[in-house]
Formats: C-alpha cells, sequence, structure tokens
C-alpha cells in the first residue's frame, strides 16, 4: 500500500538520506533502526509530508503522497513523535479531540460520529476517566497515551511513530506498543516505527529496516537480518543475540563491561 | 458526558456578560457630570430607533456627543487589543507576546511623531492626520517585519525581526524627541494612549475591522487550538501551517494597527487579558476568543472611567491605569493559577 521510490535527502551539501526505497503492505509493521543521524527520523518526516525528499517519490496506493491536500494525507497517515503535545492547558478531551480536524471543512462542528470516534478512542486507551483533567496534569505514560489517542483518532491507514517508547517505563511502553498492536491486527493499521530498543523492535515489528549513513544496509524479519555482526557493523557494540524463549526472535544481550567491548572504528 | 462543561461556561460567560454591562452602565453614567441611567436609555432610544426625545439636550448632547463615543471606543480598543493578543500567543505560541510584539507599536508612534512635528497633526483635522500617519508607520513596520522573517514565518524569526524593527524605531523616535522638546509633552500623551476627544467615526472605522477579524477568528479556533499545541502537530493533523500563520498574523497586525493609530498605545491588555482567561478556562480558543474579548473590552472601559475620574478634572493617559490596574491582578492570578498557565 505504501511505495517509498529511492527518496533521498540533503541538508546543505550532507546526504542524510541517499536513494532509499521500501514497499510496505497494508496490516504490516515496520521497524527503522540505525544509529543516532544515520537519517531514520529524516525518512519518517519525508513519509509523514513534513519534508519534501530532493529526489524520488512516495505513493500510498494509486496517490502520489506528496502531492496529496495536507487534510488528504492527513486522513490517511497520522503521527506519534516525541513530546508534540505542548504545555498548553487543553484537557485530554480537548486534545483528542483536535484529531478529527482532517474530516471537519471550515464551518463544520464535531458530529455525533466524531463524538463517537473520539469516546471510543478514550476507552480504548483507558483515558475516559482522565478525559477532563488537563494535560499538564498528566504523568510521562498517560501522556503518551493521548498522543497516541490523538493520533489514532485520524483514524489512519498508516501509523508513523518516531521514537514512541522513549523517556517511559516498562509498564507504559507495554500498554502503548499493545494498543498499536491491537490497532495492526483488528483495523489493519501499517504502523512504521523508528526505535532505538533493538529488543523491542524484534519482538514487536513484521520487518526492520537499518540505515547507516542515509543507506539501507539490511531488510527483512527480525530472524533473518538481527545478528550479532549486523549490530557490531551498525552500532559499533559486541553484543551476543539469542532467541526468545517464546517466540524465537533475536533478543539482543550486551557483552559485560571491559575496554574490548567498544570498537576501535566506533570511536 | 461529552457536554459536562457547559455548565460551567453558562455561569462564567453569565458572569462575565453581567460585569461587562454593569462596567458599561457605570462608565456611562459616571463622569464630571452624573447622569441617571433612565436617561441613557431616553438617549439610545432616540438616537438608535428614533424615540421621542424627553431629555434635556445639553444632558443628550453630553451623553451622546462625548460620553458615548469614548465608552464604546474603550469597549472596541479593548477587545480589539484582547483578540490581538490572543492571536498573536496562539500563533507564535510564546507567552511573551502581545499586540506590540511585531514592531507595530514603535512603527505607528513613529508615523504619529512626525504627523505632530511636521504640523500637519494640528488644526480641525489634525487628528485625523495624526491617526493616518500612525497607522502608515504601523504598516511600514509590520511589512518590515514579515519581509525579514521570511517566507518560512518561523515564530523565532518573526519575534527577532520584531525586536529589530522595535529597536530601530524607538531609536527614530528617541532622535525625533530629542530634536524637539517644545512638543515633548504632547507627543508624550499621544504615546501613552488616550480615549479623550474621539468621536463615532472613529468607531465606525475600527468596528468592521475588528468584525472581519473576530470572524477569522472563529473560524480558526480548531487551528489556533493546534498552533498552542504545536505547529508540528498542527502539520501532521492537515492544516496548512504557514498560509494560516500568515493570514492570522495579519489580520491581527492589521487589526492593532488601526487601534494604535486612533487610541495610540495602550499597554497590558493584550498581553494579560488572554493570559488570564486562559488561566481561568484553559487553551481551548472556542471559549478563549469571545471571553478575551468581553473581558478587555470590560476592562478598558473600567480603566477609563478610573483614568478619568480619580484626579476629576484631570485625566490620566488610560495606559496608567490598565497597568497599575492590571499588574497587582494578574500577579494574584499568576500566583494562583501558576500551574495551569
Amino acid at each position: 500500500m505504501l511505495t517509498i521510490q529511492s527518496v533521498s535527502k540533503h541538508y546543505d551539501t550532507r546526504c542524510v538520506v541517499d536513494g532509499i526505497s521500501l514497499q510496505l503492505k497494508r496490516g504490516e509493521s515496520i521497524g527503522i533502526l540505525g544509529s543516532n543521524g544515520s537519517g531514520k527520523t529524516t525518512l519518517l518526516r519525508m513519509i509523514s509530508g513534513e519534508l519534501m525528499p530532493d529526489q524520488g517519490e512516495i505513493w500510498l496506493e494509486e496517490q502520489n503522497l506528496l502531492k496529496l491536500k495536507p487534510k488528504a494525507r492527513a486522513r490517511k497517515i497520522a503521527v506519534l513523535a516525541q513530546e508534540l503535545l505542548g504545555d498548553a492547558p487543553f484537557t485530554v478531551r480537548e486534545m483528542i479531540e483536535m484529531g478529527r480536524y482532517p474530516y471537519l471543512s471550515r464551518f463544520e462542528t464535531l458530529s455525533d460520529h466524531d463524538h463517537d470516534v473520539v469516546d471510543q478512542i478514550l476507552q480504548q486507551t483507558n483515558l475516559l476517566d482522565r478525559r477532563h483533567t488537563r494535560i499538564t496534569e498528566l504523568s510521562g505514560g498517560e501522556r503518551q497515551r493521548v498522543a497516541i489517542a490523538r493520533a489514532l483518532v485520524q483514524e489512519p491507514d498508516i501509523l508513523l511513530l518516531d521514537e514512541p517508547t522513549t523517556y517511559l517505563d516498562l509498564e507504559a511502553q507495554w500498554s502503548l506498543l499493545d494498543i498499536c498492536k491491537h490497532w495492526q491486527k483488528e483495523k489493519g493499521l501499517t504502523l512504521v516505527m523508528v526505535i532505538h530498543d533493538l529488543n523491542v523492535a524484534s519482538l514487536f515489528c513484521d520487518r526492520v529496516l537499518f540505515l547507516q549513513d542515509g543507506k539501507c544496509i539490511a531488510e527483512g524479519t527480525p530472524k533473518e537480518v538481527i545478528s550479532a555482526s549486523l549490530v557490531e557493523q551498525v552500532y559499533g557494540v559486541t553484543t551476543v543475540v539469542i532467541p526468545h524463549p517464546e517466540t524465537g526472535v533475536p533478543q539482543i544481550l550486551h557483552q559485560p563491561f571491559t575496554n574490548n567491548s567498544r570498537k576501535e572504528h566506533a570511536l | 458526558m461529552r457536554r459536562k462543561y457547559n455548565k460551567k461556561h453558562v455561569y462564567i460567560g453569565g458572569g462575565m456578560f453581567l460585569c461587562f454591562l454593569f462596567t458599561f452602565i457605570l462608565a456611562v453614567t459616571v463622569g464630571s457630570l452624573k447622569i441617571p441611567i433612565s436617561e441613557i436609555w431616553n438617549v439610545i432610544g432616540h438616537h438608535t430607533i428614533g424615540f421621542p426625545n424627553q431629555v434635556d439636550p445639553t444632558l443628550d448632547a453630553v451623553l451622546w456627543s462625548l460620553r458615548f463615543p469614548r465608552v464604546v471606543l474603550a469597549m472596541v480598543v479593548g477587545a480589539s487589543l484582547a483578540l490581538a493578543g490572543v492571536l498573536y500567543q496562539g500563533v507564535l505560541r510564546n507567552p511573551l507576546a502581545d499586540p506590540y510584539i511585531l514592531g507595530v507599536s514603535s512603527g505607528s508612534a513613529t508615523g504619529a511623531i512626525i504627523a505632530i512635528l511636521s504640523g500637519i497633526g494640528a488644526g480641525i483635522w489634525g487628528m485625523w492626520f495624526i491617526s493616518l500617519s500612525a497607522f502608515i508607520g504601523a504598516f511600514i513596520a509590520t511589512v518590515s517585519v514579515f519581509l525579514l522573517a521570511g517566507r518560512e514565518l518561523r515564530t523565532n524569526t518573526l519575534i527577532l525581526a520584531g525586536v529589530v524593527i522595535h529597536a530601530l524605531f524607538g531609536a527614530i523616535i528617541t532622535f525625533l524627541l530629542s530634536m524637539s522638546v517644545e512638543q515633548m509633552s504632547r507627543i508624550q500623551y499621544w504615546l501613552m494612549g488616550s480615549f479623550s476627544l474621539r468621536e463615532w467615526t472613529h468607531i465606525w472605522i475600527l468596528i468592521p475591522v475588528i468584525l472581519v477579524v473576530m470572524a477569522v477568528a472563529w473560524f480558526t479556533q480548531r487551528e489556533l487550538n493546534l498552533f498552542a499545541v504545536n505547529a508540528r502537530t498542527a502539520a501532521h493533523v492537515g492544516v496548512s501551517v504557514k498560509k494560516t500563520r500568515f493570514l492570522l498574523l495579519i489580520l491581527a497586525s492589521l487589526l492593532t494597527a488601526m487601534v494604535v493609530s486612533i487610541s495610540g498605545v495602550i499597554g497590558f491588555v493584550g498581553i494579560v487579558i488572554p493570559h488570564l482567561i486562559r488561566m481561568i478556562i484553559g487553551a481551548n480558543h472556542r471559549f478563549l476568543i469571545p471571553y478575551s474579548i468581553l473581558a478587555g473590552a470590560t476592562f478598558m472601559m473600567a480603566s477609563d472611567l478610573l483614568a478619568r475620574t480619580i484626579f476629576d478634572p484631570r485625566e490620566l493617559p488610560v495606559g496608567v491605569i490598565t497597568a497599575f490596574l492590571g499588574a497587582p491582578f494578574f500577579s494574584y492570578f499568576l500566583y494562583k493559577w501558576r500551574r495551569n498557565l
């Protein structure tokens, strides 16, 4: 459903994303991995329409994504990025209702259907009791749930997540990913996720894509791709990769800390 | 469940409207000439829907030609500054944003001072020339800020461009003032803002502008909410960020320029009122816009009432009162509700 055709992006003379191509099916989840500055977030921002690629095209089914009007694009693609809730004293419900913006024309107010969608998502994200609380009074985990609810209320086909689990404790991480998984299974939501935690990516994503210096260096299912040698190539760190006892997907263990655990070339 | 907050808004909105009405009646009746309330309705009735006039002609003249224009102008100016404040704070997402942040005040002051010093500000049409010149100054300042800020309209660039233009016009003002010591007090008085000697015509010029800006603000309340959250979030849900920002900033600047050219630079209202309302009712522009307009109008009428009655017959610049009233009032709310800001 989403086709990325050799997109590139330069900042001044530096090439940040270099000819990346990718195809995604409906209801698939893909993790974009790589070290800091490898071009993951830039790629995500091009898919969201925030940045225009210098070269290449992005297609959503039959439509050129880069030529869609902002509202039409927002009905297809939603974004969950870090700390985009701000600190204005909106209530949880007000914040989530904003996600219905792409469905409303200039002079329209929220319809009963819009209210129903909001109510449903409040329930699914376990925020019903907090709906009249101001977001400035929420914990980090609750804020992230509001952010995902605001994105899901757009009823998108594709959800882009930019490091969604950073700063969250284990329970909050799991609850967020659980909501995403539910939507992926029930509604066929396609998930594109930039993530640093290789173990979470391995457990959660159907496919992973490793970037280095803006180029794709490996792509496939976690089982096919994630190996100690790849991790060492990308991050410059020696690790041990073992299969998950239940699912068999690769899990990364750090080596005990010694002076040799970090290779010269990474420094 | 979704209608829960409506009751709260009936109380707040109703209370504020009663305050507004009370202040209006007080402002019209109190002054060097005390006017009974009953006469007010007679005069309004006579001039608007043609009631037979039973009012003493002097009273009628004072009320209709002096008191009413002054009070209504204060009302419109207060509403305009509060609305412009809401728009600037919403679009620029900066708590220090006020209607003068993009250099409108210094631009218009420069225009007004040039009119006063060149002599075209004297005579029967003097007031109009001063206003026109002030408006041209404000317009030049605004255009310069937008040109300097560039196409991207980034908030920080805009604010910095505002600072630069403000400083530039500030330098011109200081230079002009230092060159003309004899006109200093007249210029100073204009700079501090006043509603004295204003006529109905001033109001009729302002009304269409504020109505247009009010309508646009009302119909872009969703975009304003999203800007208040984050410009990126706004873009993610489909707002044309640059276009909407440009439209709102241009309208807010136009409104401020009109207001300043008519009543001078009155501080504090445009920054304090939106904050105050936001602290009480939250950040939703659906309520923030109408409540700020109402509160701005009430606050300005009350300030002007005090400005002309405290040291009667001597009149104070209304800007002095807005700051004197506003600062302690705002401090109290800031202290009480600082976590909700």
